[in-house]
């Protein structure tokens, strides 16, 4: 699947897109997944409650299964308007 | 229902007064105009707004339209902008049309106060003295408790 990063995930982590083969079942696993590889992306996540998650341009949770998901942003809040 | 993502200025007179010229059954045109505003500081070079290609779009159509089901609407139009911004530039702006100005002014904030915490924009203030992610407020979130 796609995995993107935005804003400061983007720069923490070093790159806006990766593709990444997982069997991961939920995005929580995705998450402990991509914390194992690399300090930066442990460092991206040390805090979930500071970041968001869509999956396939959805807003999600970080319980959510990834059955059938093609691609998942990470993301801190926004900040439109 | 019109939806725009560009990081080019817009006009907004002429979009405004475009949207205002639709249909004489609304008697009530509600717009509302974004600015980057400089800091207290009064050092801010550079507003950098970063967005998500794709669910942007999405996003803020999903805002729109359930802004349409909620009011009586007679029309709805968004504007926002990405890239790199000046102080006093326009960033952003919403209209409503509507036959009472209530829901049109009504339907404006509503979609105000998602598209702060809905759509995925991020910004980022570039100053003299270097770079800062604009942190999501709290007061942001809570707003949309009212609707």
């Amino acid at each position: 699947m796609d995995v993107l990063y935005f804003a400061w995930v983007r720069e923490r982590i070093g790159l806006p897109k990766e593709k990444v083969e997982t069997d991961a079942a939920t995005v929580s696993d995705l998450v402990a997944e991509l914390s194992a590889r690399e300090d930066r992306y442990a460092a991206a996540f040390a805090d979930l409650s500071a970041l968001r998650v869509a999956l396939d341009q959805e807003l999600s949770d970080f319980d959510a299964p990834l059955t059938g998901v093609r691609e998942v942003a990470f993301f801190p809040p926004m900040t439109g308007g | 229902m019109r939806i725009v993502v560009q990081d080019a200025p817009f006009d907004l007179g002429a979009e405004a007064n475009a949207f205002a010229a639709t249909d004489d059954a609304n008697g009530a045109i509600v717009t509302f105009t974004g600015v980057v505003r400089d800091l207290a500081t009064g050092d801010l070079d550079i507003m950098e707004i970063e967005h998500y290609p794709g669910m942007t779009e999405r996003a803020l159509t999903n805002i729109a339209q359930e802004a349409m089901e909620r009011w009586s609407l007679g029309d709805v139009l968004v504007i926002h902008r990405h890239g790199r911004l000046a102080p006093g530039d326009r960033i952003m702006m919403v209209a409503t049309a509507a036959p009472h100005r209530k829901d049109a002014f009504e339907a404006a904030e509503y979609l105000m106060d998602y598209l702060k915490s809905r759509a995925p924009f991020w910004k980022k203030e570039i100053t003299t003295s270097g770079a800062e992610w604009v942190a999501a407020k709290d007061a942001d979130e809570d707003a949309l408790t009212r609707w």
